[in-house]
């Protein structure tokens, strides 16, 4: 490989036009992916993506990197085998709330379990946008959808939950009207060795326009949502003037100078999932950033050094060992 | 006859039969390695149920072993066998119809009380009331022989009797003259944390095989000479699971590519699974995986990323796998996708053997997505599909579809050892070049461009929607999307142009050809011979390559007047060929019944087509 060179987020366009609806949230997300790769130091030639099927998982086309456009809910699964085959790609999912977490949910909790170091960002716009509006597993209760019309009945997951009940080592949220935010988050993302869980908040223009309006519109962000910072006080509001206190256990509005600080390092998944219930409460800020940072070895790395410690072990096979084993005899 | 007189047999079928917990299976295994070692030419057939442990001692709990063996070249595990061994009343009377008239049975007086016979829903004793008139049966308390054998030593009363099956062995040991050092050495390593188990079994083997001398149950005991004039060359026992995991493993190696398995287990393919992850160190990686849809996901993955991708499974698991496998045909990625047979639809029969996924593999998708199929005939000849499986995956950049069943699965055979420097590489040369390149581009084969990730300058997006033709790049264009769907399809029927046309095995021409593929191959063979021997003009012909059929079929059959495929299904490959050769008239003959056809009613019903008008 020749000397590295700096990478731009222009190198990752592809030539294809890109084909979201005007003003989707896809758009950021594509230049915040874009961005960050560029920065992370790792040859162009190295970056897989695979997708499943839905708006977001157009997104291959559109990224000068190697990639595949799978099947409905498989990403993970196809990009487990690609990274475990080779370790030294950087390998990313790209799935949303329909691809990822219903067709694909088994897929899902099994990579996170299994810590394949790969970075997942889960596209949430709460609707079944390609197959023009239906509700999907994030979809709030009693919404109105196509295949709804009389309100959803289906209680919503929570990705964060969800991510965190699996197992995930790396759990964060970001949105797509934040590009600041997001490439924060997408960077903490990459630099993280194992399975990297991010949800976006992707706003539908066409289908579910609005639907995280209430917490990611400028005018209210800053009250409506905390970022979470490790090692920092969850301060928030618009004059940065309110804080959150916990005990671990329950979570209270506090002044900013009384609140307690972020870590998403802790042992156990029970701090962040405490935090994650603040979105079911309406009177509290959701939490936006990382969740959830531990370190566990790799699916990816722990079958690596296994073949290599049998095959020390044993000696490396060859055909003739395969097939002349001690059992057996000669005919003369 | 003297108890010491040794009598010389050429063709001796057995059948052990026990509980599930008897460990029938095992002695089965036993006696097969050591008569492999003597130089017989042997086949098994291993019949167990479903249930690991059915309630002990009922029918449903039954497990069977057979084995044939030979001083000639046999091709099935045999049509009836010779000796019956029966360790209780409900493998006694599920067993028997079978044994051949005259036949030895041996049986275990010691699982015979009241409740065993309640058990197996007996209302009188079979061993007195006469039912087993006509068989030379032998009565042996093997319960208590094996708890005498053992009574100096230091174990359970449960585990000593758990040595029955050895004592058992060791009486049929001395019954065909066999040695018994091959199944100590076994023993001795099996059991090397547990010594005293090693030495129980070894005693109870020993003990066994003395007291079939000493206590002159059997009127004579029998050799089976080895095979004459056998091929030379360096042999080994294989079991067909066992063959299919070492020849994927070959043939990746012989495409210059490290293997990649993604699986999930499922009767009866699991044992491909567990064998080929004992092979990490050749450069093997396997992944069980959540389910089998993720199994050919990682696989298609791995081979995306420039390992040669594979997935095991059976009929359901196949059908889980089915829109996985049209995503590797549209893609144009090598893929192996082994599907060991068994009875269907739905779970079916899980541990029966069935011929019933052949259409599955041949249209089991959406689209127009052809896939090439290819059939392994026995255990030995596993290994060689194997490897013809990963030639054709990675020289035409397809996924393959090789079929397997529980019948080759769990049976055994003497295996000759292919000469190493004899296996043909078929070596894949990944695209580098930046120069002109397009992932779409094709050889003279119409294989694709192979471009791994990592490599500088390559970048390519590949997936399921349809690519132009020239570029690669999504296309929505009807004349285009015939093309691809064009050059799909022109790619796998030229993979004939790589496999030899079959020979019929028998008459030239004449009044009828049978056409068999998979493991109804040893049935038909060894049918068709004996009919020919009979001066009947009838021939064999096994298909090992189901798609694309191989050139010259249409000449071969016109040579003769009648052609029939028997087959463990209604009619699949008959239905193919009636309409690839709408010229000839294909007629069927199906056996669904969960069991491999027999020589003899397959000789019969070839007899029965040639008498009709």
């Amino acid at each position: 490989m020749s000397e590295l060179q700096q990478l731009k987020a222009k190198d990752f366009k592809s030539d294809q036009e890109v084909r979201w609806c005007p003003g989707c949230g896809d758009y950021s997300i594509l230049s915040g992916v874009q961005a960050t790769m560029a920065d992370m130091g790792v040859p162009q030639e190295n970056f897989v993506i695979v997708s499943g099927i839905g708006c977001s998982s157009r997104f291959p086309y559109y990224m000068e990197t190697y990639g595949m456009h799978s099947i409905h809910g498989r990403a993970n699964a196809i990009a487990t085998g690609v990274k475990v085959a080779n370790p030294d790609l950087s390998v990313w999912v790209i799935t949303g709330d329909g691809d990822g977490l219903s067709i694909g949910g088994n897929h899902m909790i099994h990579s996170l379990r299994r810590n394949v170091d790969m970075k997942i960002i889960l596209f949430n716009n709460e609707i079944y946008g390609l197959t023009k509006g239906q509700y999907s597993p994030t979809t709030p209760m009693g919404q109105r959808t196509k295949t709804s019309p009389y309100g959803s009945l289906d209680a919503p997951f929570n990705p964060i939950q969800l991510a965190l009940g699996a197992g995930a080592t790396f759990v964060a949220r970001t949105m797509d009207v934040n590009p600041k935010h997001m490439k924060t988050v997408l960077r903490a993302a990459a630099e993280h060795k194992g399975a990297a869980f991010v949800e976006v908040w992707q706003n539908c223009v066409i289908f579910n326009d609005g639907a995280f309006k209430s917490w990611t519109e400028k005018a209210v962000r800053d009250e409506e949502t905390v970022n979470l910072v490790a090692g920092e006080k969850m301060i928030f509001g618009k004059d940065q003037d309110k804080g959150l206190k916990t005990d671990g256990c329950k979570i209270e509005i506090c002044s900013a100078e009384d609140a307690s600080v972020w870590d998403p390092t802790h042992e156990s998944p029970g701090p962040a999932f405490v935090m994650s219930q603040l979105d079911n409460d309406p009177n509290m800020p959701r939490p936006m950033g990382v969740l959830r940072s531990v370190s566990r070895p790799t699916l990816d790395q722990q079958v690596w050094d296994q073949v290599g410690a049998v095959t020390g072990t044993k000696g490396e096979g060859s055909l003739k060992d395969l097939l002349y084993t001690k059992d057996v005899w000669e005919v003369k | 006859m003297s108890s010491e007189e040794l009598t010389r047999q050429d063709d001796v079928t057995i059948r052990f039969a026990g509980d599930s917990g008897d460990g029938m299976q095992l002695t089965g295994m036993q006696f097969t390695a050591t008569t492999a070692t003597v130089g017989n030419d042997l086949a098994t057939f291993p019949d167990f149920p479903a249930e690991i442990r059915a309630p002990a001692g009922t029918r449903a709990g039954v497990s069977g072993y057979q084995i044939h063996f030979s001083s000639r070249d046999i091709y099935t595990p045999g049509d009836d066998p010779s000796v019956l061994v029966a360790m209780n009343p409900a493998a006694l009377i599920t067993n028997y119809k079978d044994l051949k008239p005259g036949g030895i049975l041996l049986v275990n007086t010691g699982a015979f009380t009241e409740s065993d016979l309640k058990k197996a829903g007996l209302d009188s004793n079979p061993l007195t009331d006469g039912t087993l008139s006509g068989y030379r049966v032998v009565k042996e308390d093997i319960n208590q022989r094996t708890m005498e054998a053992l009574a100096d030593t230091e174990l359970s009363k449960k585990d000593k009797l758990r040595c029955k099956n050895f004592y058992t062995l060791g009486m049929v040991y001395w019954l065909y003259s066999r040695p018994l050092e091959p199944t100590m050495e076994w023993l001795k390593e099996k059991f090397a944390k547990k010594p005293e188990l090693a030495e129980a079994n070894t005693k109870a083997l020993k003990a066994g095989y003395n007291h079939g001398e000493l206590l002159r149950l059997f009127q004579g005991h029998y050799e089976v000479p080895k095979v004459e004039n056998a091929p030379k060359g360096t042999y080994r026992n294989i079991m067909g699971n066992e063959a299919l995991a070492i020849g994927l493993v070959a043939g990746a190696r012989l495409a210059g590519l490290k293997a990649f398995l993604g699986s999930y287990p499922i009767t009866p393919a699991t044992d491909i699974l567990q064998h080929m992850s004992l092979l990490k160190n050749y450069d093997v990686i396997t992944c069980q995986m959540e389910d089998e849809i993720a199994g050919i996901c990682t696989a298609i993955g791995a081979s995306f990323a420039g390992r040669l991708g594979m997935t095991t499974t059976s009929g359901p698991g196949l059908a889980l796998k089915t829109e996985a496998a049209g995503l590797a045909v549209i893609t144009e990625l090598p893929l192996v996708i082994v599907d060991v047979q068994r009875g269907g639809p739905s779970t079916g029969l899980p541990t029966k053997v069935e011929q019933s996924d052949l259409l599955q593999a041949m249209f089991g998708r959406n689209g127009e997505a052809p896939i090439p199929v290819i059939a392994c005939a026995t255990p030995s000849d596993a290994f060689d599909c194997a490897v013809e499986a990963c030639r054709i995956a990675t020289q035409y950049m397809t996924p393959v579809l090789l079929l397997s069943d529980n019948y080759i699965a769990n049976g055994a055979e003497p295996w000759k050892l292919p000469v190493i420097d004899e296996l043909k590489p078929f070596p894949v040369e990944f695209a580098t070049d930046p120069e002109g390149f397009s992932p779409y581009s094709r050889d003279e084969k119409l294989a694709r461009n192979w471009a791994k990730p990592g490599t500088p300058g390559l970048m390519h997006r590949i997936g399921g929607l349809e690519k132009d033709a020239v570029t690669g790049n999504v296309s929505y264009d009807p004349e285009n999307h015939m093309k691809m769907t064009e050059i799909r399809e022109a790619k796998i029927m030229g993979i004939r142009d790589s496999i030899p046309t079959p020979q019929p095995h028998g008459a030239e021409s004449g009044d009828l050809l049978v056409v068999a593929w998979g493991s109804t191959m040893g049935a038909t063979r060894a049918a068709v011979e004996r009919l020919h021997k009979e001066g009947v003009t009838v021939a064999h012909l096994h298909l090992r390559h189901i798609w694309p059929l191989p050139q010259g079929l249409d000449e071969i059959f016109s040579r003769y007047k009648k052609i029939v495929v028997p087959e463990m299904n209604m009619g699949q490959l008959a239905r193919l060929l009636q309409s690839e050769y709408p010229d000839y008239r294909f007629k069927k003959f199906s056996k669904v019944m969960g069991k491999p056809f027999r020589a003899r009613e397959l000789k019969a019903h070839f007899a029965e087509i040639l008498e009709e008008k």
